[in-house]
Order: structure tokens, then C-alpha cells, then sequence
């Protein structure tokens, strides 16, 4: 998309914002046992207070009530969403978006605010307004916005009973995953993944390919022998183009660093300490370090790099306290 | 398990820890689940259509993920408590043969209300984190 196309088509979905997608609408199921019932069943809730109704009765309840989780579910559209999903307004919001590429869809939050406990018998009339478009992200599952819509849940007499935010992405679906997911044998489990592969590109594999070797190497000016790090084709000091390389003693101290907790990534092993290495020869690289409770990490910390295999398809410099 | 019997507000700390649960997802479980739910975008039951969307298989509806972070904390709570809210965020999708284990731990209690917050994460074998948040459920004083 050209970035003329994009702002177009970004203020269009920006009129979206702000706009009904059903004024107070009643639910195509009141409250009622059955479905409470079923759905207790799949999920493994045996409250009482769902479906035994003398247990109820005796309850601070005072009879059956619903699960509160259930709040959205008494409004779903059902079965044609797996065929031909009604027209509204987020519909076609979703088919601006689908026709620009972005044709996945992934709910990824749902905040619900519960006013009171639900009764068979209840009706739930829902007011589904779109409340925000976000900027466009690069997220795991590939390029996308996040599409946000705020319900607010009224009962019969039209008193609030709950709300919910809810978050949709909306993202192109990458073509290699595709094809490697459509390849998925169909008794083969899925298997834990390997770490993110390293991107080698022109200026850049040469780098890895050493690592593979079990080496890391500092890039050279020929002309003034600046090192420099990450790899790339000029010399920042003398725009030389013309370079070598010297092998690293993978000794240095720890210039900066950080753990990451959320979301944990497939294929890494927690705790996961990444930091940045100021090496004794001068350049810094980004590395684990490992070895040592994450707690005992400081900045300034004496380490010593080894490269090592850290799984199936992958070499990496790793680096240890020192001493 | 069921427990009938409901924990009170006093006997609660910030800090405790819930016991945890363990779920194996199963393709029952997660068509299951959506149906219950009403939820029938594809992508919860046609294996085609989740891997048209690049995933090798149907996955979890968050639906079904809110019911089960529900359930974790009102289990633990018992049947006189109220839920207050939830909120919910998903990482990694849940597939058949995967295994989720939920655990959560007691964040903040507010007297004035008789609720507290419970951490909520679930975990699963193969991905790693697929859901992270928050219940607040309030429970009856000592009698």
C-alpha cells in the first residue's frame, strides 16, 4: 500500500469510530437453564448455584442464576456466523478491512463489568458501539489494527446488568505460516517450536553464518579499523565500504539489561535475561545472560560469552558471570 | 470437585495462592466450548479454516477461556460468592493435544466492597502463555 492508500483507507475506518453497530437489541435467548446447563457441562463448572436449584434456593442466591461469564453468549448471532454472518455495521468495517488484506480476525481481550447476578427468565438487550480503531501493529500474528467495541448489557426494565469491552485483531495472514500450517499432518502433533530464526540478509548473514561456526565476529574498517556492530555495509567514521573482520574473546561486562515475563514467547526458556554486552573490544551486542538467578544480574557485572547450541535449529552467543 | 462450601473475605490474604488447574485441550473441549458459547466463527471448528487464518489447527475461543478463568476463581471461591468483572487477555492460542494450566494468586482485597482480585495466568505446554487477567469476585464476611 502506498502511504497515500494507506491514509486513505485508515481515515475511512476512522469513521467507524464512535458508531452504533445495534442500537438496544434483545438477545435471540432469554436466560434459561438449558443452555446454562450445557454450557456447566463443557466447561467443567459444577457451581450449584448454576444448576442445582434446591441448593440454590437455600444459597444467598436465593434460586438459580447464570454464569456471569455467560453475558455475551445470550446474544451471539450462532450459526450463521459460519456461513453467512448478518450484515451490520462491523461487518462491514471487518470487509474494508478484508479487502486490503487484512482478512484474519482474533478476539485478544474481553473486560466484563457484571452488575448483578443473571436469572432464567432474564432478557439481555445489548448496545454495541465501536469505540476505537488503533493505530496499524506489528503483532506475532502478523500486520493489523486492533478493533475495540464497548457493550452495554440492560435487562427487561432496562437496568444495566453488565458491559464488556471487547478487542478484536484484524491482520494479514502471513503466507508462509499459511502454507506451513495447511502442511500440518493430521494425526502429527504440533511441536514445541524453536527459538525465532535470525534474519540473513546481505550485509548480515556472514555474521550468523560464523555464529553457526561457533564464533562471533566484530566487523572491521579496512581504511581507519573502526570496529563496528551490528554488521552493515559503512563505516559510520571514514564511509568506507571496504571491511574485515576480527573474532571476539567474548569477554566484557553488562552495559544494560532487562527480563522479559509477558507474553512468554514459543520456544524460549524462562527466566529469559536479555542485556546488552559492552564487549572488551568495544562494541556491544544484544545476548542472554544465563547461568545465574536473574535476580544476580547487575550493570556493570563481569561476563564471559560462549556460543552454543540453544536448540534444534539454533546457534547463539550466551554469556556467564565471570569469575 | 465441587467446593460448596464458600470462603469468606476474612479468611482471604493478599499473596495466597489458588490452587492450580489443569485443563488438556482437546478438540471436544474447544468445539465444545464454542458451541456452548454460540460461537461458530469457523476457525473454532473447521481445522481448513484455522489453518486458512495460519494456524495448524482450530483453537479455543475466548469465550471459552473467559468461562474457564471464571470457573478457576469461582471454584476456588465457592457458590455464595459474586463475580464483580473480568478481564481477559490472550496470547497464545490453545490447540488440540496442548495442556493449560491455570494458576492465580490474590493481588488486592478492597474492604469497603468485601472483593478481592485474583491474578489469573494459563499456561500451556506447547506455547507458552495463552491467557493473563484479572477476576474480581466478592465474598461474604465471617457470620
Amino acid at each position: 500500500m502506498t502511504p497515500e492508500a494507506k491514509k486513505d483507507f485508515e481515515d475511512r475506518i476512522q469513521t467507524y469510530v464512535g458508531r452504533e453497530i445495534s442500537a438496544r437489541k434483545r438477545g435471540l435467548d432469554d436466560v434459561n437453564k438449558v443452555m446454562v446447563r450445557q454450557w456447566c457441562e463443557v466447561m467443567g463448572d459444577n457451581n450449584p448455584v448454576y444448576t442445582d436449584e434446591e441448593f440454590a434456593a437455600r444459597s444467598s442466591k436465593g434460586g438459580l442464576i447464570a454464569p456471569p461469564t455467560m453475558l455475551q453468549v445470550w446474544g451471539m448471532e450462532g450459526y450463521s456466523m459460519a456461513n453467512e454472518p448478518k450484515e451490520d455495521l462491523q461487518r462491514e468495517l471487518h470487509k474494508i478491512f478484508d479487502a486490503q488484506g487484512y482478512s484474519g480476525v482474533l478476539g485478544t481481550n474481553c473486560d466484563l463489568e457484571f452488575k448483578r447476578d443473571l436469572r432464567p427468565g432474564d432478557q439481555v438487550y445489548a448496545r454495541e458501539v465501536i469505540e476505537s480503531i488503533s493505530e496499524q501493529k506489528a503483532t506475532s500474528r502478523g500486520l493489523g489494527y486492533f478493533i475495540e467495541t464497548r457493550t452495554v448489557f440492560t435487562d427487561q426494565s432496562g437496568e444495566e446488568v453488565g458491559n464488556m469491552k471487547f478487542r478484536v485483531l484484524k491482520f494479514v495472514p502471513d503466507q508462509a505460516t499459511q502454507d506451513a500450517a495447511a502442511g500440518a499432518g493430521e494425526s502429527e502433533k504440533v511441536a514445541a517450536p524453536t527459538r525465532i530464526h535470525s534474519p540473513r540478509g546481505h550485509d548480515n548473514a556472514w555474521w550468523w553464518e560464523a555464529v553457526d561456526q561457533g564464533k562471533v565476529l566484530i566487523q572491521r574498517c579496512k581504511s581507519c579499523q573502526t570496529l563496528r556492530h551490528p554488521p552493515r555495509p559503512m563505516c559510520g567514521e571514514c564511509q568506507s565500504m571496504e571491511w574485515d573482520s576480527i573474532e571476539s574473546a567474548l569477554q566484557g561486562t553488562v552495559f544494560s539489561f532487562t527480563q522479559i515475563h509477558y507474553p512468554k514467547v514459543p520456544g524460549y526458556q524462562y527466566p529469559l535475561v536479555c542485556a546488552v554486552i559492552s564487549l572488551n573490544e568495544g562494541t556491544r551486542l544484544v545476548a542472554n545472560v544465563v547461568g545465574c538467578d536473574p535476580e544476580d544480574v547487575t550493570i556493570g557485572m563481569p561476563v564471559k560469552g560462549v556460543v552454543e547450541q540453544v536448540d534444534e535449529a539454533t546457534m547463539l552467543p550466551q554469556f556467564y558471570p565471570a569469575g | 470437585m465441587t467446593n460448596h462450601t464458600t470462603r469468606t473475605y476474612d479468611a482471604v490474604s493478599v499473596g495466597d495462592k489458588l490452587p492450580p488447574l489443569v485443563i488438556p485441550i482437546t478438540a471436544s473441549l474447544i468445539v465444545g466450548g464454542a458451541i456452548a458459547t454460540r460461537d461458530y466463527t469457523p476457525v473454532h471448528h473447521d481445522k481448513a479454516a484455522a489453518q486458512a487464518g495460519g494456524l495448524p489447527d482450530i483453537f479455543m475461543n475466548i469465550l471459552t477461556s473467559t468461562a474457564l478463568m471464571g470457573r478457576f476463581v469461582t471454584d476456588w471461591a465457592g457458590p455464595d460468592c459474586t463475580l464483580k468483572s473480568s478481564s481477559i487477555k490472550l496470547g497464545a492460542p490453545n490447540l488440540p493435544g496442548f495442556v493449560m494450566t491455570i494458576t492465580g494468586e490474590v493481588k488486592a482485597m478492597d474492604a469497603a466492597d468485601g472483593s478481592v482480585e485474583v491474578v489469573v495466568e494459563g499456561e500451556n505446554d506447547v506455547w507458552g502463555t495463552h491467557m493473563q487477567g484479572t477476576v474480581r469476585v466478592a465474598l461474604p464476611r465471617e457470620a
